[in-house]
């Protein structure tokens, strides 16, 4: 690892300001995906702001119909959270699907969001349900979020607050792992949210994707039925060691359709 | 070099540490507990687990300085020569091991998949154990361990 300086700001405008004076800072959330990073030499940041002190960070509450984690919540406080359990089952269930065990004890949601991995899976969750990124200036939303590879709206400076779900009528993630890495090969989110039916797909291209098709007919009719046969082609998808581009267009198929039993197997909330 | 304050094995430690130290580097090189192990240069294989505040986590993956102020629980902390863990109990009855390297790991995250799930079945510790990799056994004789460390840890009423 290349040396760098360690800041672990107690708020949030420390931390601004922090990034404020060194443009080559950057943040450290749960360290899952930021310290093998360095640990390779794949990066050499000057100084890493620590977000773990942070308390305007943290957090789990329900508004009204939109549930509220803030960034630097980890997987496991989403798992074993009894109000993300009743309000939001489906992404208690992602979340539990994330990585491993220790990672899940370490990350959080905000890192891997902030991250945006072609192959995480909590992009999907965010996309399908179309949640609001809260940052400490403005609000962003999902379809906005996610800009490119690794490539946030995020700007130089701008730190993730916390992110906010609209509860969904019904909704499941079906994830097909790589065995090794744990990624998802390609996973799929469905959600409905206030009729408004969203399929996002992670693993499968750049960066998750709404499959537009797929939503298009789910809105007339939400069954598995409803979109057997539309074909997604290849245009796009990731093609690799792991897997060709058709096999991956294959298994978007394939998982959309067991998501949406899934969905529809689970009553209220994506249960 | 900024110092930390870390509580190892119930022992208050207060040592200076450069920031790209990791924490199993300094668990192992500074305060010569050799038994978190270091067994691959990814964060992928487990053999470096130690419990972060009771939850297990990759000492590879956590600098030190994120760890000051915390307190840290490593496989030599857990028990005695005298007197194993049950845990540790558990993976010798079993023979859990061939070579033993990712032993330390396997127990630290065992102990807390226990504690967690003190009803474990045997798919329920397969899944939790997937942050463990064991390049000898096929698991089989680990995952019986810690079913009945498991039970064995349960409070007796």
């Amino acid at each position: 690892m290349y040396q760098f300086q360690y800041h672990r700001p107690k708020n949030l405008a420390e931390a601004l300001d922090l990034l404020a004076q060194d443009g080559d800072a950057k943040l450290l959330a749960g360290g899952q995906t930021l310290l093998p990073t360095l640990r390779q030499r794949l990066a050499a940041p000057s100084a890493l702001v620590d977000l773990a002190g942070i308390s305007e960070l943290t957090g789990i509450s329900t508004k009204g119909e939109l549930l509220s984690i803030g960034a630097m919540t980890r997987y496991i406080e989403i798992i074993e959270s009894p109000l993300v359990q009743a309000t939001l089952p489906s992404l208690a269930r992602a979340v539990a699907l994330v990585g491993d065990p220790l990672v899940r004890n370490r990350g959080t949601i905000g890192g891997s969001l902030a991250n945006n991995d072609p192959t995480a899976d909590l992009t999907a969750a965010a996309l399908a349900m179309h949640a609001t990124f809260v940052t400490d200036r403005r609000s962003i939303s999902a379809d906005e979020f996610f800009v490119d590879l690794f490539e946030t709206a995020l700007e130089q400076g701008e730190i993730l607050v916390r992110i906010e779900f609209p509860l969904p009528d019904r909704a499941a993630y079906v994830k097909f792992r790589n065995p090794a890495s744990r990624y998802a090969l390609v996973g799929v989110f469905v959600a409905e949210v206030h009729g408004d039916i969203r399929v996002a797909v992670t693993g499968a291209k750049a960066k998750v994707f709404r499959e537009h098709a797929f939503e298009a007919a789910l809105q007339t009719e939400f069954s598995a039925k409803a979109v057997k046969g539309l074909d997604v082609g290849t245009t796009g998808l990731i093609d690799d060691l792991h897997a060709s581009a058709e096999y991956r267009a294959n298994l978007i198929s394939v998982l959309t359709r067991r998501a949406i039993s899934a969905a529809m197997i689970g009553s209220h909330r994506g249960a | 070099m900024p110092d930390v304050t870390i509580t190892v094995n119930g022992k208050r430690e207060v040592r200076s540490v450069e920031t790209r130290t990791l924490l199993v580097h300094f668990l192992r090189e500074q305060l010569r507990l050799t038994g978190t192990h270091v067994g691959c240069d990814t964060s992928q294989c487990g053999a470096c687990v130690v419990h972060l505040d009771g939850r297990s986590v990759k000492s590879c993956a956590i600098l030190a300085v994120q760890a000051n102020g915390s307190e840290i629980t490593t496989i030599e902390g857990i028990g005695t020569e005298e007197q194993l863990h049950p845990m540790q109990e558990a993976f010798r009855e079993h023979h859990a091991l061939q070579c033993g390297f990712c032993t330390p790991g396997m127990i630290m995250r065992a102990i807390d998949l226990a504690i967690r799930h003190s009803e474990a079945d045997e798919t329920t510790v397969r899944r939790e154990l997937e942050g463990n990799l064991c390049r000898c056994t096929g698991y089989q004789n680990i995952v019986a361990a810690i079913l009945a460390g498991a039970v064995a840890m349960r409070p007796h009423v």
